[in-house]
Parts: structure tokens; C-alpha cells; sequence
């Protein structure tokens, strides 16, 4: 290409591209995969990304151990399979797996309670980044504190691999309801929010004057079924993350499309009553109660 | 006059904010009635192979396409861009475009994530913006601050389009009669003078909306 008009001041890495990407994942679902073809199976189902993992959170549930990165031959071939964004994880406070991915060209990374965290203390400073990254919350002050870190989209974590909606609900409620509440508080109460959720001042007034988080929400954790989807995204969620649910289902291409059609249609119980016939089994749930990690615990 | 904007996937709001501060009323499009009532359509940034997918599925293609054939004025920006465009490369095999501007385009073609980034660029024929310049007729054009998020690169143009922007070389913002498409994110500046090209699109030409 010719350089007669280069671009001025040209920038990458801004917190306004960072975001922006997340804006455009609005609406969407964005699937958990752990090899290229589940990522196409993905991709042709009409997902707006993958999320690479070397196993599904159930699996990690069922097998134990320490859950790491996956390996870069594995991402490598997913980004090859599919022309959708492909994000991946990094442990908890693990920035150096978190450059791996970058220098990977990964288009989002996830810095993830369902891998093992690395660093019982601090977050990845992820300010430091070209690369975005997406954190989990249970809450506004764990939401806030992410964002303060330089996280560029947050997820509600709900209960990673147990197809249990349960959590999630209540995350959602617990951020969108305190949002709620920061809207109709004066500057004084403003103050008291801040102390109360361990959070900066200027993100509680930033949501006192929007009424929204700064950055995208989506909601994940425990999602098995398009009413599931459609659940969360009339709570408030603006797109849905959805892991072991896809792939552990009993066919997992009929299950991603009506996911899909869900998150559209997701205030349309006639659509919905339509694209939740006929999908076989969903994956088989487990009460949270009878777990021995609650994943959604890992962060501070 | 009423802005559709095609709600299927992506960036919707963003867009919707731009054009309720120019003063005009917008509606939602997600199924083939909802169009009778627009004068024109924004196509949002989102993921063009989900958004494609998805124009099948709601049985919204063909009455979109035939609304474009008619001359209904359209913005398309980033995947809208892909959507509008007469050739995608890097797309999809099954992935459909309407054909609207005559131009080729290839998905990603400006990188993945880590190559996304804003710059200033000079836009030919743009007025200056009067909430920034208070409307004086002759002050200079400020550039237009553009986002790009691994954005679609223009490889060919066609004779009947003009290219009103470009980077390094490479066309960005392009119209082609009231069609008019950027790689770029107008939605995410505060510079609403892109959203302005489409509603002059439509004041300049003669209703396309479907009689009752």
C-alpha cells in the first residue's frame, strides 16, 4: 500500500479500541471450544467468538488439578479454523500466560477464576496490555476493582460447568441492583458506596451519572439451555458467555444455534417456546450446594 | 424521517445515541415489517458472519435487499460494511452480502485486535461540524477521528463509487448514490457529521418507504 494519506497520531492499544471490541460483541454468544472443530462447529452456529480452553469447566470440575493456558498448537489451530475472534485464558494474576497469548495475536483474554489462580493477592495489571481483557465479577466492588485494573469488559462469573443458572442470577442481580441503587444516591451516600464496595470514587460517580458499568457486561456461569440465555439477557446481561453448555449437550450444533436465536429473541417467549424444541439433552446439572470448589470464590 | 437500525447483533445502541442527538427518530429492525416504516438503515459493526446468519434466520434477507434495490439510502460501518459490499473475501462460503456498493472487501483485512486502532482522518466534502466550529460556513474541516476495530480493508472500487476517505492508501469511507459505508466506527466518536452524510442521503432523495 501507498503511504499518501498516512493516518495521524494513529494509536493502538486505547482503551476506546479495547472496548470498542467488546461493543461490538454486544447481543452475542460466545462459546467455550477446546479444539478447531467444536470452534467451526461454533463459528457455524453463528457465535460472535470463541473462547479457547484446553478443557471445559466441567471437565476441570470432574478431573481436578491445576488448569492452566492452553497450549499455544492448540490456539494456534483454532484461530487457523474460524474468522470470528478467538479470546483465551490466563490464570489469575499469570501475566506472563497472559503476554504468551497476546504475542499469540489472541483477540481478548480472559483472566479466569476457572483456571487455577497464580497469585492469591493481585491481578494481572492489565493496563500493560495491547490486548483487552475480559475479568469475572460476583459483584459491583469485584466488577470495579477489575475495571480499575484496566479491565475492558466484565463478565458475572455464575458457577462455571455446573449448568446451574442459579449463581449467575444472583451476580447479575447483585451488580445491575447496586448500579441500580448508586443511580438515586446523593454525593454523600456516593462516598459510603465507594468505602462499602472497595472500589475508586470516580467509577461509583461515573455509575451514578450513566446509570451503566463502564465497560460492556455479559454474564457467564452455569448457562445450559436458550432459556437460560434469554433469562439472563432480560435481567440486563448484553451478551452471554456459554461453556461446558454447548459441548456437553447431547447435540451441541442444534443446542449453539438455538442459544444463538435466544439471545436475540430473547423477550419473545413464542420464538423461544420454538427454538427450545426438539435439542436433545442439555447437560446434566449439579446443585451448588453439593460442591466442593466454588470457582466464582477465586478472585479478590 | 425514521432511522431503522438492523438489531440483530453488534453495536446497536452506540449508533442509536448518535442519531437521537441529531434529532431523529429511530427504530429497532428485526423482522421484514419493521422496515416498511424506515427511510433508511444503519448496518452496526458487530460480527458480519454472525449478522449474515442471522438475516437468514429472522427470513429478513430478501425484503432488506429488495429495500436496497429500491434506492433506500443505508450506512453501513465495519461488518455493515461487509454486508453492503458486492464482494467479501475472508468471508464465510455460505456468507451472503446484498451488493449495495460496488466494491470488494476483505474481512479483518486491516488485522486482528492487536492491529485495531484510531487515528485522524481527513474526510473530503464534509462540513464543518457546527457543535464544534459554531457554524461558520468557511472554517476548514476538522478530521474525523476514526476507530478501527479489526476492520475490513476496500481492495477494489468500483467506477461508480467515491472514495471520501482513505488510510495509507486504502479506501475507508466510500458512497456509492445514498449507500454509504466506512471500515471505521463513527458510532464510538462523539463527531456525528458520518450519521449527517445519511440523513442528507435521504432529505436529497425521493421516499423509498412502501406505500401502506
Amino acid at each position: 500500500m501507498s503511504n499518501a494519506s498516512p493516518a495521524a497520531g494513529r494509536e493502538t492499544g486505547t482503551q476506546l479500541v479495547k472496548r470498542g471490541l467488546a461493543e461490538m460483541l454486544k447481543g452475542g454468544v460466545i462459546m467455550d471450544v477446546v479444539d478447531p472443530e467444536q470452534a467451526r462447529v461454533a463459528e457455524d452456529a453463528g457465535a460472535v467468538a470463541v473462547m479457547a480452553l484446553e478443557r471445559v469447566p466441567s471437565d476441570i470440575r470432574r478431573d481436578g488439578g491445576v488448569a492452566r493456558m492452553s497450549d499455544p498448537e492448540m490456539i494456534e489451530a483454532i484461530k487457523a479454523a474460524v474468522t470470528i475472534p478467538v479470546m483465551a485464558k490466563a490464570r489469575i494474576g499469570h501475566f506472563v500466560e497472559a503476554q504468551i497469548l497476546e504475542s499469540l495475536g489472541v483477540d481478548y483474554v480472559d483472566e479466569s477464576e476457572v483456571l487455577t489462580p497464580a497469585d492469591e493477592t493481585h491481578h494481572i495489571d492489565k493496563w500493560a496490555f495491547t490486548v483487552p481483557f475480559v475479568c469475572g465479577a460476583t459483584n459491583l466492588g469485584e466488577a470495579l476493582r477489575r475495571i480499575s485494573e484496566g479491565a475492558c469488559m466484565i463478565r458475572s462469573k455464575g458457577e462455571a460447568g455446573t449448568g446451574n443458572i442459579v449463581e449467575a442470577v444472583r451476580h447479575l442481580r447483585q451488580i445491575l441492583g447496586d448500579i441500580r441503587k448508586i443511580g438515586q444516591a446523593d454525593p454523600a451516600e456516593q462516598f459510603q458506596w465507594a468505602k462499602h464496595l472497595q472500589a475508586p470514587l470516580p467509577l461509583v460517580q461515573e455509575i451514578h451519572d450513566t446509570g451503566r458499568l463502564p465497560v460492556p457486561m455479559f454474564c457467564a456461569g452455569g448457562i445450559a439451555t436458550p432459556a437460560d440465555a434469554a433469562l439472563v439477557m432480560q435481567l440486563g446481561a448484553e451478551s452471554v458467555f456459554v461453556g461446558s453448555g454447548i459441548f456437553k449437550s447431547s447435540d451441541p450444533s442444534a443446542m449453539a444455534k438455538a442459544v444463538v436465536e435466544a439471545t436475540l429473541n430473547f423477550r419473545d417467549p413464542s420464538i423461544l417456546a420454538k427454538v427450545s424444541r426438539g435439542l436433545g439433552k442439555a447437560m446434566p446439572g449439579l446443585e451448588i450446594g453439593t460442591l466442593e470448589t466454588k470457582l466464582a470464590d477465586r478472585g479478590w | 424521517m425514521k432511522i431503522g437500525l438492523l438489531a440483530l447483533q453488534g453495536a446497536i445502541e452506540p449508533h442509536a445515541r448518535s442519531l437521537t442527538r441529531l434529532g431523529v427518530a429511530t427504530l429497532e429492525v428485526r423482522r421484514a415489517e419493521h422496515l416498511d416504516d424506515v427511510d433508511a438503515l444503519v448496518l452496526p459493526g458487530g460480527e458480519s458472519t454472525t449478522i449474515s446468519m442471522l438475516l437468514e434466520r429472522q427470513e429478513l434477507f430478501e425484503p432488506l435487499a429488495a429495500r436496497l434495490a429500491d434506492g433506500m439510502p443505508a450506512l453501513g460501518t465495519c461488518a455493515g460494511m461487509v454486508l453492503l459490499a458486492s464482494e467479501v473475501l475472508d468471508g464465510r462460503s455460505d456468507q451472503r452480502s446484498f451488493g449495495a456498493i460496488d466494491l470488494s472487501v476483505r474481512r479483518n483485512g486491516f488485522g486482528r485486535q492487536r492491529d485495531s486502532f484510531e487515528a485522524d482522518i481527513t474526510v473530503a466534502g464534509l462540513r464543518p461540524d457546527p457543535d464544534r466550529t459554531g457554524g461558520e460556513p468557511d472554517h476548514e474541516p476538522e478530521p474525523f477521528h476514526a476507530v478501527f476495530i479489526r476492520a475490513p480493508l476496500v481492495e477494489r472500487v468500483g467506477p461508480d463509487v467515491e472514495v471520501l476517505a482513505s488510510v495509507d492508501g486504502a479506501p475507508v469511507l466510500c458512497r456509492q448514490g445514498g449507500v454509504i459505508v466506512s471500515s471505521f466506527h463513527p458510532e464510538l466518536a462523539a463527531d456525528l457529521r458520518i450519521h449527517q452524510l445519511l440523513l442528507s442521503a435521504v432529505e436529497r432523495g425521493a421516499s423509498t418507504r412502501p406505500p401502506r
